[in-house]
């Protein structure tokens, strides 16, 4: 079985973040790179499912991103990922989700695949959006917001998360997944895994070696910044002065049976 | 020159300083509150390949560098000494006289379960009256009929007593030279050998959910191929083994200081004072500059003493003056980390107070600072 991860390279998530007033995009010098966290949980789904598979399971990682970006893609090499592909090309610049959606789409087609699975988002935009449009574009049925995946021959079973609670769900192979932060706990790399990625293949590939077109980057982007603002700073809490701790458990309930809590 | 580390090193450096923030450091004020040995650290510090990290792959370790040895060393004891003194002592002390000086057999049946983090070793150098002269080790060991009978007293054994502790590596006496002093041997003494006995854990000023003992020979009898290296060679076996230790101890103080360092710094930024956070007084920017100043030239030392060692060169002299400049600044740092805290960097809810607590002894433990000071002094050829 063929797994694929896609995962994103973003700004450090416990860094400042700032947006360029010209370009309209995040700023990504000076800030350290790493593994969008939210991938960390779709790559420790698709170990999990290789390791109890075992056989010839494979779980290859798909991510577009400046060559220089490397170093990142190996923490998931060696968190036990198989291989690495890398769209890097300077016209992928600019491109947002749907050409995103796009490329990736032609790169995990080109490598091919049984599964393949995503976190629900990226910390830098933080659109979710990307599992809905790849699963689209690749033409296989997307179980997204899952909490629980596995694979009983050559169907996925999964819970997904609702409002309310979780829905079970199935859907035959091939096809895609994307997975919640309950669903499992990320490993970390092992000095093993680090010292073994070394060995293991990243394909660099150009955007038209992976047979993608204009579609892609600043010209092809169908979707536009047309400006941003800082979200107001959120006000101070309500705070209650309860006479002892009666008063003021009462207080916390009237409040949660107010908001729906209980 | 080239300062920027490899692709390996900077994975290694933050793999331990992820596993150091999330697992070790909400653990540490509890271990030490308790003086209790983290079991379950160990085991997760050696599931990711730890505690074999510089040994061959094909002796069960992750084959990797003294730089990056010294980098995990150091961002395991910004989060706890404790824990990052278990960790050196295990892999520089206890591992490496095996790896250095086995033989294949001995690299088999104790190095491989070490470097894996399924067991723990002492180093027994330091004894109740031979502490900075470990030359003047009076305990005895004497071949008889295929056996040495060992007779004497180890102090301050780290690792030498946790359940997972599989035995201690000593020096005896084992004769006379033809010169007429002491010959001194390794040997290695496993855990349940009769007549060999831990004490209770010593109740510490710091360290103190690290495990250390002392130990007691009586007769204690093992095998004779359980001799370490050459016979007559212990003293000097140790004391190679020791110049190596010595980076660790400076990636301890100098991980040390860093937590003290980046707890003051935070400090100083949320406590206010006469209207305004105390970061904002330029006699606490002042000693925050010198902290970060002495930590960095540290830190400096330290790697440099790894690259000459990784790069075969003489290391001896760097690795003590990293040692002891390290082990001062680790001092100067954690004073001031309290300074800055005022009356609460002297409550234990404060990581500071136990830092503090925890420096000290990297001035005394693998050479004081004065026998550092004699280290370098003989090696300038004074
Ligand atoms: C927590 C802890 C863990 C330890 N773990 C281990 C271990 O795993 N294995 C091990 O073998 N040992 C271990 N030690 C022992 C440690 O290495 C010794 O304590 C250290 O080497 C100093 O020896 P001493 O305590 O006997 O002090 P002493 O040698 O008695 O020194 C007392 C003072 O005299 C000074 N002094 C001594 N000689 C001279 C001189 N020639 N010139 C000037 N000043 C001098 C010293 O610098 C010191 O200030 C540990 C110690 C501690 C506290």
């Amino acid at each position: 079985m063929k797994i694929v991860v896609t995962v994103k390279l973003v700004p450090d998530t416990n860094a400042d973040k700032r947006i360029d007033p010209e370009t309209k995009r995040l700023v990504r010098t000076g800030v350290e790179t790493v593994l969008n966290p939210f991938d960390e949980y779709a790559l420790e789904a698709a170990l999990q499912l290789k390791e109890k598979a075992g056989g010839d399971t494979t779980v290859t990682v798909v991510t577009m991103a400046p060559e220089n970006g490397k170093e990142v893609v190996r923490k998931a090499l060696a968190m036990g990922a198989d291989d690495a592909v890398m769209l890097s090309d300077p016209q992928a610049e600019g491109s947002d989700v749907w050409g995103t959606a796009h490329a990736l789409a032609k790169a995990i087609a080109q490598n091919g695949f049984d599964l393949v699975v995503c976190g629900t988002q990226s910390t830098d935009a933080i659109t979710g959006e990307l599992p809905g449009m790849l699963a689209e574009l690749l033409g296989v049925p997307g179980l997204t917001y899952l909490r629980k995946l596995e694979i009983d021959g050559t169907t996925v079973r999964a819970e997904r998360e609702t409002d309310n609670g979780y829905a079970r769900i199935s859907a035959p192979l091939p096809a895609l997944a994307s997975v919640t932060k309950s669903i499992n706990e990320p490993r970390y790399p092992s000095l093993r895994g680090i010292m073994g990625a070394k060995k293991k293949t990243i394909a660099v590939r150009t955007l038209a070696e992976a047979g993608v077109g204009q579609e892609i980057g600043n010209a092809g982007a169908r979707t536009e910044v047309t400006g941003f603002e800082t979200p107001p700073a959120r006000g101070k809490g309500e705070v209650y002065q309860a006479a002892d701790a009666v008063a003021g458990a009462q207080k916390i309930l009237e409040f949660l049976r107010e908001k729906k809590f209980v | 020159m080239n300062f920027d580390l490899t692709a390996d090193q900077r994975a290694i450096q933050t793999l331990c300083r992820d596993f150091a923030e999330n697992e070790v450091k909400p653990r540490a004020e509890e271990m030490d509150a308790q003086a209790e040995f983290p079991y379950d650290l160990v085991k997760k510090m050696a599931d990711l390949g730890l505690m074999g990290l510089p040994f061959p792959e094909e002796y069960g370790g992750a084959g990797a560098d003294t730089i990056s040895y010294a980098l995990a060393v150091m961002e395991i004891s910004r989060a706890d000494a404790s824990t990052g003194i278990t960790l050196a002592a295990h892999v520089s002390l206890g591992s490496t006289p095996f790896a250095m000086f086995g033989t294949e057999e001995q690299k088999q049946k104790y190095l491989v379960p070490l470097a894996r983090g399924e067991m723990l070793w002492g180093f027994g150098l330091t004894e109740p009256q031979a502490g900075s002269d470990a030359g003047g080790t009076r305990t005895r060991a004497e071949l008889r009929d295929g056996s040495w009978i060992i007779n004497g007293t180890k102090a301050f054994i780290t690792n030498s007593g946790t359940d997972l502790s599989g035995g201690t590596t000593i020096t005896a006496i084992t004769g006379t030279d033809e010169k007429g002093r002491p010959e001194i041997s390794n040997i290695a003494v496993p855990q349940d050998t009769p007549g060999f006995t831990r004490s209770k854990k010593y109740r510490k000023m710091g360290w103190k959910a690290s495990d250390t003992r002392e130990l007691a020979f009586e007769d204690a009898r093992v095998p004779e191929d359980m001799l370490l290296g050459a016979r007559g060679r212990g003293l000097k076996q140790f004391l190679k083994i020791l110049d190596g230790g010595r980076i660790s101890v400076a990636a301890l103080s100098v991980g040390l200081a860093m937590g003290a360092y980046e707890e003051a710094l935070a400090y100083a930024k949320e406590r206010r004072q006469f209207g305004q956070p105390i970061s904002k007084f330029q006699a606490i920017q002042f000693k925050l500059a010198d902290m970060l100043m002495e930590i960095e030239h540290a830190k400096l030392m330290m790697l440099r003493a790894a690259w000459e060692k990784d790069n075969g060169r003489e290391f001896e002299m760097s690795a003590s003056l990293a040692k002891l400049y390290s082990a001062e600044v680790s001092r100067r740092v954690v004073n001031e980390a309290v300074q800055i805290h005022g009356g609460y960097g002297f409550m234990d809810e404060y990581p500071v107070s136990r830092m503090y607590r925890d420096q000290k002894i990297n001035e005394i433990g693998e050479g004081t600072n004065e026998v550092q000071r004699l280290v370098i002094a003989r090696l300038m050829g004074l």
